[in-house]
């Protein structure tokens, strides 16, 4: 294997000398100097994450200037659900993110539970709590296929998208939906395990722990991988807060801040679970918490399936939904998504739909604000890595 | 958490509402508003900014913001609304406290038609390009009459009535889906 660390471009640097000028540390950008192009990555670019683009600046391959574009995806959901009943909106929130949709229908029924001073059963609990871990796992692992084939290794994002499909069989055996599902209905959850559940989820993860170890064998231990992002795109702890970053992006830089554990929700109080976190702040760094944090998101699933209660009530009743009034007040529940934290704001004004319903994604500023400020300076052959390696999503930038 | 809450009501004047054990709400003044987020976020800790956002009361002719702040230590959210005028529909800007504020100034201006003076970008077009309705988070916004307006049927479309169409179409023919065996059956 070639060794980077003696490679005579490990410490290349561009040559300022002649341009661009430096002002205040900025590099001072006129495009009729001819030394400047400017070219635009997405929206239908394959190093894109979603359906964003990307403004660039560049001079020869080094990103000058870099500026988010979003509004290619805008459907307008938080409009959809002023004019939806409360019952007619849970079916619209799953369809926000198409990677982890059960991170949307929990936020969204608790919030109205919590207004409408409803409690969920005991076993509702657990089996949201199973639901939301499962979601985590196949988020997880289309993050780790976008990682990987951003740096050209085509062969483990095919392997972990296919390791997905078997978690989204588990879906529509669980819940009837593959992609979206719809199962945390306000008041509980709409159905009970299927036959012989339990069973095949355990298989399914010790098969999932197999594929992981390849990945860690292929991608982690990978002299390319390496040496591609190590250094690229360094989160500092002091612009954690000044940019608001959450989620394995924070924790990666030293940030101890995950919603599962700082406000345990649903079950997780009860669960045996630990904060994982590392103190590089790089893509790497992030890479490597991620891949923990997967091997925890498995170990929680088996917690989960040990400790569900075998009967058990999993619905309350409601009130007739078709003509349900929800008391006037405001609240905001979160839940840790694969990208951080992720809230529900609602606020009801005591009639049949709700005055705002408004969705806090984590991507809403790692696409935006740090996106813009990390890629500046480096290759563009980096940036989709770097766009991969914060895990943006844009259906939750544009609701 | 009741003893940062007094601490505030000593300087300045608030109402305070305790949703959750995790989860408190003042309404403060607008006028106050800046004082109020640098003195949570220098002295008591409240240094992450979850979101900022905005409510369309149009009835009572007032938006409401809200500005949630989150405290690493005491682990608890803290969202401080504070009403302004729908009319006049300007705020102070927060750009120069948190980092990634404007991108919400800009949504809000751009969504609700809030203007932030002197906050980065905030002109910038976010999610519509070219838009020259109303903002259209605001109530008032009629989504019905604007699409008759800008989108057209194609030719040649009949319209049904959707109860006596499914019933027609769907249930009719209507074939079970294998049924799936549950631990409750």
């Amino acid at each position: 294997m070639t060794d980077i660390s003696k490679s005579k471009y490990k410490n290349y640097k561009a040559d300022r000398s002649k341009y661009p000028k430096m002002e205040n540390g900025k590099a001072v950008i006129d495009l009729d100097s001819h030394k400047f192009t400017k070219i635009w990555q997405g929206p239908q670019h394959p190093g894109v994450t979603g359906n964003m683009s990307v403004e660039l600046i560049i001079n020869g391959d080094e990103i000058m200037k870099a500026k988010t574009h979003v509004g290619y995806l805008h459907r307008g959901f938080e409009k959809l659900l002023e004019r939806r009943s409360y019952i007619q909106g849970f079916t619209i929130v799953c369809r926000i993110c198409v990677p982890e949709p059960d991170t949307n229908e929990y936020c969204y029924s608790a919030a109205v539970e919590e207004l409408a001073g409803i409690e969920i059963p005991e076993k509702a609990q657990w089996l949201r709590t199973l639901n939301l871990e499962m979601s985590r796992i196949g988020s997880f692992l289309m993050w780790i296929g976008g990682q990987a084939s951003a740096l050209g290794l085509g062969a483990i994002g095919q392997w972990t998208i296919g390791m997905r499909d078997f978690w989204l069989d588990l879906f529509e055996e669980m819940t009837g939906g593959r992609v979206y599902h719809m199962y945390m209905i306000p008041g509980g959850v709409r159905k009970n395990l299927p036959a012989g559940f339990k069973e095949k989820t355990r298989d399914l993860i010790l098969k999932t722990r197999k594929l992981l170890y390849n990945v860690e064998e292929t991608f982690f231990n990978n002299a390319i991988v390496k040496s591609r992002l190590k250094g690229l795109g360094i989160i500092t702890p002091e612009i954690v807060d000044e940019y608001g970053i959450v989620g394995p992006n924070a924790r990666a830089s030293g940030k101890e801040y995950d919603v599962r554990m700082n406000n345990p929700y649903l079950k997780y109080g009860e669960l045996d679970i630990k904060m994982l976190t590392s103190t590089v702040g790089d893509a790497y760094a992030r890479a490597e918490l991620r891949y923990q944090e997967m091997h925890q998101s498995l170990d929680l699933i088996s917690q989960i399936l040990g400790k569900i209660p075998e009967t058990g009530e999993i619905q309350t009743k409601l009130p007739n939904v078709l003509h349900w009034k929800i008391p006037a007040g405001q609240t905001y529940m979160k839940a840790e998504s694969t990208r951080g934290e992720h809230g529900f704001y609602m606020v009801s004004d005591g009639t049949k739909y709700p005055r705002r319903v408004f969705l806090r994604g984590a991507s809403y500023t790692h696409a935006i604000s740090v996106l813009e400020k990390l890629a500046v300076n480096i290759s563009i052959s980096d940036l989709a890595a770097l766009m991969v390696s914060l895990h943006t999503c844009p259906p939750e930038i544009e609701r | 958490m009741k003893k940062i809450i007094n601490r505030i009501k000593e300087k300045i004047e608030i109402v305070s509402l305790k949703q959750r054990d995790d989860l408190y709400f003042i309404n403060v003044k607008e006028e106050h508003i800046i004082f109020l987020l640098s003195y949570l976020k220098e002295q008591e800790g409240f240094t992450h900014l979850a979101f900022l956002q905005a409510v369309d009361y149009d009835k009572y002719n007032m938006f409401q913001l809200t500005y949630m702040l989150y405290n690493y230590d005491i682990k608890v959210n803290f969202g401080i609304k504070v009403i302004i005028d729908r009319e006049k529909s300007e705020m102070t800007s927060i750009h120069k406290l948190w980092a990634h504020a404007w991108q919400y100034q800009r949504e809000l201006h751009e969504l609700f038609g809030i203007n932030f003076p002197g906050s980065p970008r905030v002109d910038e077009s976010f999610v519509l390009e070219g838009w020259e309705e109303i903002p259209p988070m605001r109530r008032d916004f009629d989504t019905k009459e604007y699409s008759e307006k800008t989108f057209y049927q194609r030719p040649g479309r009949s319209t049904n009535d959707p109860k006596e169409y499914m019933k027609e179409k769907l249930y009719k023919n209507f074939v079970e889906p294998p049924k799936i065996r549950r631990e409750d059956d």
